[in-house]
């Protein structure tokens, strides 16, 4: 189900089939065009598939943005460990709540994506790794999973042609950290979700050290319309190098917020006002954080741009993860800067001293500015104590915790000083 | 240690899918599931575990010491989880917790002498559009206001099942989760 109104402005190609009645059962999967894509595929051999994939021009949905098609082509063609496919269900970037309605109302689609991507590098099993506060969504997947095993759309010689494919679920347990691949790939090992040094990546060494191709939930549900559909007619919907739709989330000071669909490059601006249905109460809009909390934020003055990877980079941000947290002009911007520091400082898993004690720290002193006790002195040392993190710690966490935190103290440092 | 037939079928089951030799993978799984049924993860319950999965208790005990709904106490029967993260935040996440820390008295990660009830101020759950969001055990409540919150700690005391599903009609509906 939905848990939130349409928009008439959006463009459903992953979300079509999410207000069909029984939307999540193979009948409806089946009755919509279902699986359609993996019996093409099956005709296609696997570098037709990556080919296809890479003119659809998707990038990865987790929030990086790395071209799919080339992180699939990174796989060894031939290698003498089994490889694996690995997704990334672990949602849990501040703001971000996408995944959930995939799974929930779609879950076929999840399947079918993962199904094409092991014909794409020669996979043998399916790991769906779903954070372990969606224990719902792990009963819909499972039910899904059985539902493809008995239409023979899972295990041994899938639909007469020779291909042995196994799929299941593994629930996390509550870790924010686990949602980085090499971290996650710990995890679904049965350990503490460290992450690893990179290279090597996980394309070559990824679970059990085997070939892994990993990939978001949203990355996966797109394969089965870039196949059906072509790369090509994928990547019209978007923007340059920047194909396709995406489920944007929506939520703080708007009217409707909710989960919407709509073309990479969309207007920011325009989805605030006219998918958002517009500011609260009337008020003057603020700032947003463009695509969850470890983004940089962005100034009322700076919303006029199109949401695609490359111009939220050009605006020295980050699309990110698609949820977009609006504020309205009486947010109090040391209070924001506190409360999303005091996330990472919790989910720091502590092995790079930058990040652990950065956080921290940085905690610290925010919340000395949130009780009035902060000395003039210090706004400056928040911003040289966050860049000191960039770069310097073996997953992008450190990253995530200093950028909002740079961007709230150097567009907002008024209200700092005011405090 | 003895388990439920449908947890021992769980346990049987995730002893298969991993890789042969690769059964450790099976822990985090097995831990989260057990403590569903059990109520913590005991002593008794870690050394179970490591025994079948052919790991030490430490190597267990590290693992729970990193996941936060890993937890070794006892919680209360109902564990009431309020996000306060940036997008529950700017729309009285806040607010909520204060509330139901008064209304249940007690604080974050504590729990109610009766055993009833527990209380965590959590970081984001996945309900962002739908702020502000709680989950009591399992079950997520969206666009939770204050008097909402009381109907549903109400409904929950009288012995309301939880419905499981994450479906958020309970609380929209309001009048619904007084039977």
């Amino acid at each position: 189900m939905m848990y939130n109104e349409p928009s008439p402005l959006e463009v459903k190609v992953l979300s079509r089939r999410f207000t069909l009645e029984n939307s999540a059962s193979i009948d409806t999967y089946l009755a919509t065009e279902g699986y359609k894509a993996l019996e093409k595929a099956l005709g296609m051999g696997p570098e037709a598939i990556i080919e296809e994939m890479k003119a659809s021009n998707l990038r990865g949905r987790g929030g990086a943005g790395f071209p799919t098609g080339m992180k699939w082509g990174f796989v060894p063609k031939t290698s003498a460990k089994p490889k694996y496919i690995v997704v990334n269900a672990d949602e849990s970037e501040p703001g971000t709540c996408k995944d959930r309605l995939l799974i929930e109302n779609d879950p076929h689609s999840l399947i079918e994506g993962v199904l094409i991507a092991a014909l794409a590098v020669g996979a043998r099993a399916a790991y769906i790794y779903i954070r372990g506060e969606y224990r719902y969504l792990i009963d819909i997947m499972d039910k899904a999973i059985a539902e493809a095993y008995a239409k023979g759309y899972l295990g041994k010689n899938i639909l007469g042609k020779g291909l042995d494919f196994d799929c299941y679920t593994h629930t996390g347990a509550g870790a924010y950290e686990c949602g980085e691949e090499s971290a996650l790939l710990e995890s679904l090992e049965g350990k503490r979700g460290i992450p690893r040094i990179r290279p090597p990546f996980p394309a070559v060494a990824g679970a059990w050290q085997c070939p892994t191709v990993l990939n978001n939930v949203e990355t996966f549900c797109a394969a089965p319309a870039i196949i059906r559909d072509g790369g090509a007619a994928f990547a019209a919907l978007g923007t340059p190098r920047n194909g396709g739709t995406r489920l944007f989330c929506i939520s703080g000071h708007v009217n409707k917020p909710g989960v919407y669909e709509l073309p990479m490059g969309f207007n920011l601006l325009r989805m605030i006002h006219e998918v958002g249905g517009g500011m609260r109460g009337g008020k003057k809009l603020k700032a947003v954080i463009p695509g969850g909390s470890s983004c940089p934020l962005l100034t009322a003055d700076e919303c006029d741009l199109p949401m695609d990877f490359d111009s939220l980079a050009k605006a020295k941000s980050m699309l990110g993860s698609g949820g977009l947290v609006v504020m309205d002009e009486d947010t109090d911007m040391v209070k924001a800067a506190l409360r999303i520091m005091k996330f990472y400082a919790h989910e720091s898993c502590g092995w790079c001293i930058p990040c652990r004690e950065g956080t921290t720290w940085l905690k610290k002193m925010l919340t000395r500015f949130d009780e009035g006790q902060g000395q003039s002195s210090d706004i400056s040392l928040i911003g040289d104590l966050a860049k000191n993190m960039l770069g310097r710690t073996f997953c992008p966490l450190g990253d995530a915790a200093a950028l909002p935190t740079i961007s709230i103290v150097e567009k907002f440092r008024h209200e700092f000083e005011a405090k | 240690m003895t388990f439920s037939p449908e947890l021992e079928a769980r346990f049987a089951r995730l002893l298969t899918i991993y890789p042969a030799g690769r059964e450790r993978s099976a822990l985090i799984p097995m831990l989260l599931y057990a403590q569903d049924e059990v109520g913590a993860l005991t002593p008794e319950l870690m050394e179970e575990i490591a025994k079948r999965l052919n790991i030490t208790t430490l190597q267990v005990d590290e693992v729970i010491g990193y996941y936060s709904m890993l937890h070794k106490r006892p919680i209360g029967k109902f564990h009431v989880q309020v996000c306060t993260n940036i997008s529950c935040l700017l729309l009285g996440g806040e607010e909520l917790y204060q509330h139901a820390s008064k209304k249940l008295g007690i604080g974050h990660k504590a729990t109610a002498a009766d055993g009833v009830f527990s209380l965590e101020e959590v970081e984001c759950i996945g309900a962002c559009s739908w702020a502000p969001a709680i989950q009591v055990n399992y079950d997520f409540h969206h666009n939770v206001t204050p008097e909402m919150l009381d109907r549903l700690l109400e409904a929950y005391r009288r012995g309301f099942p939880g419905n499981g599903t994450g479906h958020p009609q309970l609380n929209l509906a309001g009048q619904d989760v007084q039977q």
